[in-house]
């Protein structure tokens, strides 16, 4: 990087487009940096949280004595404790009128809905000394039974079977439907439907969208410090913003008494989207107490309460004429909340539910989505949010689609999908597509991925009949992200709106502040910000400084979530900067004795028009700070603001491959190659991009192959440490073949599409449907995720046996309690003796 | 997470070591690496009053030749072991098992002896040290013994060293000239294997004279395939010759039903994963 030589008042340099190496990483990556648990506040208590080993019982009693005693404890406080000061953890986004939410008390005083519910805190002078307390504390619970299977409890009333919450007389929180007929972008599903079986194809599945752990990297920590003028809260959060909000609204603190500030924060993946009951309890204590106080969760208490994604299963239902024309869809999900109805999570089916038609000109649509309460972890954004589900479904059914009509997977993509000259495109869920050019992106990604050679490499291993078989996946996805406009967000009921703010300060001495309400947690919106404000003001990359993160600094803002950043935060960004140049023109003009009309500027100079004579933006900067010249009726300043509301969402694509290589003999897999052509618009760091798409692979590779959160019985989550729930590392991927084309968006300035869920979005399929084309002339037409080896193998030796190609029953928890031989407590029973 | 207050206490001699053991009975705990032992502290699933650490003690450290025998001190870290030249040339299977034991972070902090003395059945050592019948010396207050290495894996985390007394050093007979191989079957690199099969075969011509066969995770300690080892003797390297004898893999075995297998699953396993081992130790 040799830019910081050149100087940008002379340089037309452009930096975007440019990889620049990440300028927040080296503070990130060695640790010398301000995690919230690196905060420590004079006085500064510790909190350890007692938590409920069931996952459905009433609380009669706590014994506080004993911890209460212990040395250097502070105080011991329950749920009746705090009362109404806690607050609620509130949920932003009631999909239906009618939805039924059970209230969610951060520490309840009388039942636990879920196992890890928090039932008791300490707080003590050291964390250590917390802890050792902690295990004093004696709750006395009746075990209730525990509604733990997602069908099982969709299915439950009063009447039968089990309740999550009895009070309630269901399970069923909300039903959302979409029909195309009604809202008049397409016709009757059921009509198409009906029409197939008479004379098309009908396939019929269902899929099964595991349960997943975010699993981010830095565990959740919170310290809130009450003694200053406002209430100070850090927190390891993707949106200090909506946080203060909820935190205001749920327990009665004016807004204005709040600052909630996200330090470095370490990973979300949408994970620390949410209003925490440990944020609550933290931030009653410390106004109990009137003391600084820091709670930081063990990775257990991580795994264990912090919100789960995915978990639904999709019924799914498609209609095609018999040369592979898709008539109609029809999608019947039900998705698990887990014990409570989250900030969004309610909604999260729902951010699904206009994108199952995905890449395709379908006539006719229909979603429904009923919500499901159980006593487990509750659900909520998990990286894509909605989106992987529904290209998982649609992509899977038409790998199914080409089966039957026996043709290449390509073949029913691209009679059903929307060519380049069809954009702008409205969709049958009623949206807008923009831009796309789905033909490039597949052509593309089928030269580099070599299609027609493995493809005859598959052939003469299906002819030989060898013990490893290759399977070749295809996945064209889309996605909606960039949210959103505030308006779509009303019509479905969402408590916010979507639009992102950002400022733009103009110092004396020529260097930047920039503000985004864009909340980064590790994605690189320092530097790919910067590469937009140094373009757009001309100024050089390092004079530009991101802050962001602290609402009272970054005063407004819908933080960070949906691939919105780019596309919505950075809009707002151009705008702010634009505003600048406009407010600098007239003090340029003034300067330079020339007519406003005659300024021109560019390259970060603002030039007259037809002379060589002109200020560079440091000098304007510095008149407007010095104001002993500006214009009469001036202000003396530069600095500019902007609020963005999106009119749309934003649709990046992309063509990914995946060729898995499966051990018939032990059902084991193997990727042997994984290429992806993604259109993401208008690149700002192509360094930045790659890596997003990298990350999103693995995590969507991961749900194909590897991670799934497994209750027992008796609702203890029984994948409880990485021991269990299996994360990838880099010894468990290869290196991808990554590249990108760039449509430019029509709907922001600078043309950018969302990529931070890409590619998690698009590989989970494109991995199942490589693994299942492996073993597709066996007799197999699904492996339920993650795509295990013993799956695998049952399903071989299923069918080499006569069974059925149901996988179902490999998914039970295998607890052995004969042996004891499960979970964490195997691996770890016993001592270096 | 943080541990129980526990009293630490670093020795560093083997006298002072078993003095600590000798004073502080059951209430202590030893630590080698402390790559199993620090999990089950930091989750609170033990929580012992005394640790005696080991690490402080050079004697307990290092790889000798010993005539018949290599010998490795039970201190010696994994990747000290997958990297010395004597395993590699008289135990080439420890060398196999190790490479692939866990992570680089562990393989460097986490220790040959304090693996085996954790006897966790799914750990990649008790199987071929089993194989390459290894004894284990063991001290104690009233000296050393001793013990086979058929007789030292008692049960699940279970083995027969006694309370107060330490695991000195591993004596392993060579192996020289053997062809060895050990065939792990995980989901991801860093996890306990599902099942693993340890085997060292000695080849005259294209056939098997000898082999030594062990099994990870297959029940409740690490287990020797005795009738795979008799079944192979003799027979020629080729696949349907050895498929037949891997058939008996997973003969009297009881594995465990997890989250990444049933036990009907692992008996297959054992069989494809044996095959596999001998026809690679034997360099077909």
């Amino acid at each position: 990087m040799t830019a910081t030589q050149e100087r940008p008042d002379t340089a037309a340099a452009k930096e975007i487009g440019r990889d620049r190496r990440r300028k927040e990483d080296q503070r990130l990556i060695t640790g010398r940096s301000r995690w919230t648990d690196n905060i420590t506040l004079p006085g500064m208590l510790h909190l350890a949280m007692v938590r409920s080993p069931f996952a459905h019982a009433t609380i009669t009693g706590i014994d506080v004595t004993e911890a209460q005693a212990a040395p250097n404890v502070v105080a011991v406080l329950t749920g009746k404790d705090l009362g109404e000061s806690q607050g609620a953890c509130i949920n932003a986004w009631a999909i239906t009128t009618d939805q039924v939410t059970p209230a969610h008390v951060p520490m309840p005083s009388d039942r636990v809905a879920f196992a890890g519910e928090t039932v008791a805190v300490v707080v003590a002078r050291s964390a250590a000394a917390a802890r050792d307390a902690a295990e004093l504390v004696d709750v006395e619970y009746d075990e209730l039974p525990a509604a733990l299977d997602l069908k099982e409890a969709a299915a439950a009333d009063a009447e039968h079977g089990v309740l999550a919450h009895p009070d309630l007389g269901t399970n069923r929180s909300a039903l959302w439907t979409f029909d195309s007929a009604e809202a008049g972008t397409g016709g009757d599903a059921d009509q198409a439907i009906a029409r197939a079986r008479a004379e098309g194809i009908v396939i019929e599945r269902e899929y099964r969208q595991q349960r997943l752990i975010p699993a981010f990297m830095e565990p959740r920590s919170t310290v809130v410090d009450p003694t200053g003028e406002q209430i100070t809260m850090w927190s390891a959060t993707q949106i200090p913003h909506i946080l203060r909000f909820a935190l205001a609204a749920s327990t009665g603190v004016p807004e204005s008494k709040i600052r909630v500030i996200a330090p470095d924060v370490g990973g979300g993946f949408g994970g620390k989207l949410q209003q925490t009951p440990e944020e609550m309890i933290t931030f009653a204590v410390a106004r109990r107490l009137g003391k600084p106080v820091k709670y930081t969760e063990t990775r257990s208490e991580s795994l264990m309460t912090a919100h789960h994604g995915r978990d639904q299963w999709q019924r799914l239902t498609l209609a095609a004429e018999k040369d592979g024309t898709v008539t109609g869809l029809k999608v019947e999900l039900i998705a698990d909340l887990g014990a409570y109805v989250s900030l969004i999570g309610g909604g999260v089916p729902v951010l699904g539910a206009f994108m199952y038609n995905a890449i395709y000109k379908f006539p006719a649509y229909h979603f429904s989505c009923q919500t499901v309460l159980t006593n487990k972890t509750w659900t909520d954004a998990y990286r894509g949010a909605g989106r992987p589900e529904a290209t998982y479904a649609i992509e899977r059914l038409m790998d199914e689609l080409a089966a039957e009509v026996g043709v290449d997977p390509f073949v029913v993509r691209e009679k059903n999908w929307i060519t380049k000259e069809e954009f702008p495109f409205t969709t049958v869920a009623g949206l807008e597509y923009d831009t796309g050019d789905y033909e490039s992106a597949t052509r593309e990604a089928k030269d580099r991925f070599g299609y027609d050679e493995l493809r005859a490499e598959q052939r003469r291993r299906r002819e030989a009949g060898d013990r490893v078989q290759l399977g070749i996946g295809v996945s064209t996805f889309t996605e909606m992200c960039g949210l959103a406009p505030s308006r779509v967000l009303g019509s479905l009921n969402y408590g916010a709106g979507g639009w992102e703010h950002a400022s733009v300060r103009m110092l004396a001495t020529g260097t930047v502040e920039v503000t985004t309400g864009a909340s980064a947690h590790g994605q690189g919106h320092e530097t790919a910000f910067s590469q937009i404000v140094a373009d757009r003001l001309g100024v050089a990359f390092e004079d530009v400084e991101i802050l962001h993160g602290d609402t009272s600094i970054a005063s407004k803002g819908l933080d960070t979530y949906g691939s919105r950043s780019l596309v919505v935060g950075g809009e707002a960004l151009v705008r702010a900067a634009d505003k600048v140049i406009e407010k600098a023109k007239p003090i340029a003009a003034h300067l330079l004795e020339a007519s406003v009309d005659d300024i021109e500027f560019s390259a970060g100079r603002f030039g007259v028009r037809g002379t060589d004579q002109g200020l560079a933006m440091a000098e304007i900067a510095m008149a407007a700070f010095a104001a002993h010249n500006l214009p009469d009726g001036i202000e003396p300043s530069l600095d500019s603001d902007a609020t963005y509301d999106p009119v749309n969402f934003n649709y990046p694509h992309g063509t990914h491959l995946c060729a898995m290589e499966v051990d018939t003999e032990t059902g084991g897999v193997l990727m042997r190659k994984y290429t992806c052509v993604d259109d993401v618009g208008t690149v700002i760091n192509p360094m930045i991009v790659e890596g997003q798409v990298h990350g999103g692979l693995a995590q969507g590779i991961a749900q194909a192959l590897w991670e799934e959160a497994v209750y027992d019985d008796s609702g203890t989550l029984v994948s409880g440490s990485f021991v269990d729930y299996l994360l990838p590392t880099s010894a468990d991927t290869i290196s991808f073949d990554v590249s990108h084309r760039s449509t430019a968006s029509t709907t922001n300035t600078l043309g950018t599409k969302g990529v931070g869920e890409a590619g998690t979005i698009a590989s989970t399929p494109a991995v199942v449907n490589a693994v299942v084309d492996a073993i597709r002339h066996l007799g197999i037409d699904d492996i339920q995720m993650p795509c295990t080896p013993e799956r695998v193998w049952r399903a071989i030796h299923d069918v080499a046996g006569g069974g059925g190609t149901d996988t179902e029953g490999a998914a039970a928890p295998h607890f052995d309690a004969s042996t004891g031989m499960q979970g964490t407590v195997d691996r770890t029973d016993g001592a270096d003796r | 997470m943080i541990p129980t207050p526990f009293e630490y206490v670093a020795p560093t001699t083997l006298d002072e070591a078993l003095a600590a053991l000798a004073e502080h009975g059951d209430e202590a705990k030893v630590i080698a690496g402390g790559q199993s032992l620090l999990p089950v502290l930091r989750m609170r699933l033990n929580a012992p009053e005394v640790v005696v650490d080991l690490g402080g003690i050079p004697a307990l450290r290092g790889i000798r030749d010993d005539g018949d025998a290599i010998v490795i001190g039970a201190m010696t870290t994994h990747h000290d072991v997958h990297h010395d030249p004597l395993v590699h040339e008289h135990a080439a299977l420890l060398a196999k098992a190790e490479e692939h034991l866990a992570d680089a972070q562990v393989r460097h902090r986490g220790t040959f002896g304090g693996a085996l003395a954790h006897a966790d059945p799914a750990g990649d050592l008790g199987a071929p040290v089993l194989a390459l019948g290894a004894e284990f010396v063991v001290a104690g207050p009233s000296g050393s013994r001793t013990v086979a290495g058929s007789d030292f894996f008692v049960g699940l985390f279970e083995t027969a060293i006694a309370e107060g007394e330490l695991l000195v050093e591993v004596r392993v007979p060579k192996h020289t000239g053997w062809g060895a191989h050990y065939e792990k079957f995980v989901r991801v690199a860093h996890q306990w294997p599902i099942v693993a099969v340890a085997v060292a075969v000695r080849t005259e011509g294209g056939t098997i004279a000898e082999a030594r066969v062990g099994l990870t995770n297959m029940g409740s300690t690490p287990l020797r395939a005795h009738s795979v080892e008799e079944a192979l003797a003799g027979r020629p390297v080729t696949e349907d010759a050895v498929r037949e004898a891997a058939a008996l893999a997973a003969e009297g075995t009881n594995p465990p039903s997890d989250l990444n297998g049933q036990a009907d699953y692992r008996r297959h396993l054992a069989g494809v994963l044996t095959r596999r081992a001998v026809l690679a130790a034997a360099g077909a």
